[in-house]
């Protein structure tokens, strides 16, 4: 059995017939062919699958594709297309936030939602957002670091 | 660009494709017709394996093919262990791709199917009729070799993998002395898990017509697979390519060759068809490699003044099911050769037992050994200040290796190349405020609150290694690192190198290394790694060494390129070699700094070969191997407060300060991003949260298997990772 849906992404609409079981994250990166989203887990503990959806932060891998019928999301992809960079990868980039960089696309997209919500969070406030993304690499304290540098850049203070 | 972009803490130039989902990792690999392999794995942690029907599975929907160990036999080759601890009666229990008739571990593959979808091969695991006749099991590795304990091997009594011993000095002495004080402890290092946030991952394709096999593989150390992949399939090396394309962190857990990888191999040559295998999160905490699993039991010596006399100890090391590709070195040579750390121990005395226990292999992770040595050698200092009432940082520095530079020999023979233990503890304890610590620990006390101070010094050997000690301590391969220095004609550099390495940062610490000897912007240079065929061999990203070895080679390779463009500017110059002179990119004649070529004019000049010298080669390209003549030693002192809750026994990290030596900073923000990491995880897991498995596995005579699995109970989060 399949289903119909019309999932816009990063602007780009895509409808597809698909089983009702697929998974948002294997639409994105298997239909889409988008594989900036992450699988680290695929039982939304992680976060690397994090995308924006109608730009709230979601884990694509706990989110069925027909669920997301008719929605509008973003990845990694397109936050900044065609070589540019927004200001949290900016910030990303220049505080080090990263290492191995897989979970770095959902530690991404996690801080634009939280920043889009809080211009100016504090430090136990991005650690309390950032709470659902894990990283192995960095031991979190460049990515608080990142989120700060973000939020400065995009001007909340 | 100068000199002092060595030393320059610029960006990296791995972030962006990672930042914008651009970077490839293996999952991300797609060829055309591929399919996908998905692994049944064991459920039990021993088993006989009754009975295998995979008819039902065949006939599911999209299924390419089933395999087993039936298909498999005479096709691959058991999974080798190359690091082969000599005069440790090592016995190698057979490692096959798939168990066969009898599992030994959660986890231990089974069979395999083949599908055109992940998901339908997913599906049709679950149509894979397996009868098991549950055995007992053992996961202890103490009670593993007791008498009357499961045995895993038929061919191995007592689940002795090894018994290997370091001695130096008369510990027995030591030990009987009059006036002696001991102190004894049983510590147990917990298995860790690694959980690398990329799961394991590889895509095969085969190609009959040439008879060609490339493998993208999520591994630390790409022309390692490829040798072991030889091995175990037996596709010749030159026809077989390793890609390690973006790896996302291995920590240790993708040193080890798996059955996952050569079965995925075997699917592909089977089928004529690429095919994409991935694990599950699940199956990662199973099926790749463990860390730790030390039981200790550890006695120390001293005097009265705390001077330390001997120690001795008994370990068991786990070594789960089966031997993985460096297991039996890392309790031994990198963890029984440090066991007397930054101290002056005059003697010592460890056996150390290697154990098949029903559990997953255990690998290298963070440290490898390292750590288990640290770990016992500062908790025993800790009890004996305790047992003599003296400070601990106070009983540590009576015993620290007073300061040297010209090599140190320890009682259990490495040498240390320099070290000054003391600078590093007093800088910790300034840093730290460790007076004023004291004292408002005292005070908090009186409050009722329980502050605890911890103080370690440490060192640890690093930079892996000479090739001929890796010979004589049984490591089946080298431990050198190769680099190729190449000038394109418009003067920018590609550099191959054989590590790999996945997140540590060296594409941009390499090009500094270029960039700061031969006066090419760093943005010229390029550093290329992880694939097999395009790269010198090497042995891989681990034991510390990638910069410590690879970066020396690449210096070397540096050096030759600057030694052939002297040549090449001298004969251009009309001048002899032995009067040009080189300073900021430029070659200029002793004397007349206005008659010079800079690098590029040599790189243009070597490439189109116009006007050689007679004899010599065209081009400006260097290659170079670089055996280290000792191991690195760097060394530091650590200092933790916590606080501990007395009515939920919640223990909260207030404060940390290390002081670590590295030597000169190629990068000091990735310096600092690496030892950082390294720091937290470690007081996670000393706090408990990097978790024990052994505690996860529900064991009773019959049967016994993990029973849950939950990512973030056992991983640190941002929330309880502080500074």
């Amino acid at each position: 059995m399949t289903l119909p849906v019309r999932i816009t992404v990063n602007g780009r609409v895509f409808e597809r017939e698909i089983e009702p079981r697929l998974l948002l994250v294997h639409f994105l990166r298997d239909v889409a062919a988008l594989t900036g989203t992450k699988v680290g887990c695929d039982t939304s503990q992680c976060g690397s699958c994090t995308v924006l959806i109608d730009e709230k932060a979601v884990k694509s891998c706990t989110r069925l594709a027909v669920q997301a019928d008719g929605a509008s999301v973003q990845t990694i992809e397109g936050l900044a297309p065609h070589g540019a960079m927004h200001p949290v990868q900016e910030a990303f980039w220049s505080k080090h936030g990263l290492q191995c960089g897989f979970c770095t696309p959902g530690m991404i997209l996690t801080s634009v939602a939280l920043l889009a919500g809080n211009p100016n969070p504090t430090a136990k406030e991005i650690r309390h957002a950032l709470e659902g993304n894990l990283c192995r690499c960095t031991g979190y304290q460049n990515i608080v670091r990142s989120v700060r540098e973000a939020a400065t850049l995009l001007g909340g203070r | 660009m100068s000199a002092t972009i060595f030393g320059s803490g610029i960006r990296r130039r791995e972030d962006p494709r990672l930042m914008t989902g651009t970077g490839i990792f293996t999952d991300d690999v797609v060829l055309p017709n591929m399919a996908h392999a998905a692994i049944l794995r064991s459920p039990y942690a021993h088993a006989r394996i009754t009975r295998i029907d995979t008819a039902r599975a065949s006939a599911g929907a999209g299924v390419l093919a089933v395999y087993t160990a039936a298909d498999t036999e005479g096709a691959l080759k058991a999974i080798p262990c190359l690091w082969l601890v000599p005069g440790s009666d090592l016995k190698v229990g057979a490692y096959p791709a798939f168990a066969k008739d009898v599992v030994r571990y959660v986890g231990d593959s089974v069979a395999v199917v083949v599908a055109e979808t992940r998901y339908q091969a997913q599906d049709a695991l679950d149509l894979i009729d397996v009868d098991y006749e549950p055995l007992p099991a053992v996961v202890d590795p103490q009670r593993a070799v007791a008498a009357d304990a499961p045995q895993l091997h038929a061919d191995i009594p007592g689940n002795q993998a090894f018994h290997w011993t370091v001695a130096g000095g008369d510990v027995d002495a030591a030990f009987n002395a009059a006036d002696v004080v001991v102190v004894k402890e049983r510590i147990i290092q917990q298995r860790l898990i690694p959980t690398a946030m990329e799961p394991r991952s590889a895509v095969a394709q085969w190609v009959p017509a040439t008879g060609e096999l490339t493998l993208w593989n999520t591994t630390q150390n790409p022309h390692i697979v490829r040798f072991a992949c030889s091995v175990v399939t037996g596709v010749p090396e030159d026809r077989l390519r390793v890609i390690a394309p973006e790896v996302g962190g291995g920590f240790g857990s993708k040193i080890a060759q798996y059955p996952g990888d050569f079965i995925t191999v075997f699917c592909a040559m089977k089928l004529g068809r690429p095919v994409k295998w991935t694990e599950t999160r699940r199956e990662n905490y199973v099926a790749t490699t463990h860390g730790r699993d030390h039981v200790q039991e550890v006695e120390l010596a001293a005097t009265r003044d705390g001077r330390i006399t001997g120690l001795r100890c008994t370990v068991w090391a786990g070594m789960g099911a089966y031997l993985s590709t460096a297991a039996p070195g890392i309790p031994t040579i990198l963890h029984g050769l440090m066991l007397s750390g930054p101290y002056t121990v005059p003697a010592v005395k460890e056996d150390v037992y290697g154990v098949y226990t029903n559990t997953t292999p255990v690998e290298a992770y963070r440290g490898a050994g390292r750590p288990e040595a640290s770990f016992m050698l500062e908790r025993m200092i800790d009890r004996l200040a305790r047992e003599l009432k003296i400070d601990p940082v106070e009983v540590r520095r009576r015993n620290l290796i007073p300061p040297f530079d010209a090599g140190h020999t320890v009682i259990t023979g490495l040498t240390y190349d320099s070290g000054n233990y003391q600078r590093a503890l007093d800088l910790v304890l300034d840093r730290g405020g460790y007076t004023a610590l004291r004292s408002e620990q005292a005070d908090a006390r009186k409050r009722g609150r329980l502050i605890g101070i911890g103080v370690s010094t440490y060192v640890e050997v690093c930079g892996l290694g000479p090739s001929q000690v890796a010979g004589a301590v049984g490591f089946q391969g080298g431990l050198w690192e190769s680099a190729i220095v190449r000038f394109h004609p418009t003067g920018k550099v590609n550099v191959f190198i054989g590590a790999s390495p996945h997140g540590q940062g060296e594409e941009t610490t390499f090009a500094q290394i270029v960039a700061s000897q031969l006066g090419v912007s760093v943005n010229d240079v390029k550093v290329v790694h992880g694939d097999t065929d395009n790269t010198p061999m090497g042995w891989g990203t681990y034991g510390s060494r990638t910069t410590a070895v690879g970066g020396a080679a690449l210096a070397t390779a540096v050096a030759k390129i600057k030694d052939k463009a002297k040549r090449l500017t001298a004969h251009l110059l009309e001048a002899a070699p032995e009067d040009i002179e080189y300073e900021d990119g430029k070659f200029f004649v002793k004397g007349s700094p206005s008659r010079f070529k800079t690098i590029q004019d040599v790189a243009l000049m070597a490439n189109v070969a116009w006007n050689m010298p007679p004899g010599m080669e065209a081009g400006l390209e260097a290659t170079s191997f670089y055996d280290p003549p000792n191991f690195v030693y760097p060394f530091g002192a650590h200092l933790a407060v916590v606080e501990v809750d007395r009515e939920t026994g919640r223990v909260d990290l207030k404060k940390y300060v290390a002081v670590d030596d590295c030597g000169p900073q190629i990068n000091p923000v990735i310096v600092e991003g690496r030892c950082t990491a390294a720091s937290c995880r470690e007081s996670d897991r000393r706090s408990g949260r990097e978790r024990c498995m052994t505690r996860r596995v529900n064991c009773s005579p019959d049967r016994c298997r993990i029973t849950r699995f939950r990512v973030r109970r056992n991983c640190p989060t941002s929330r309880c990772s502080r500074p």
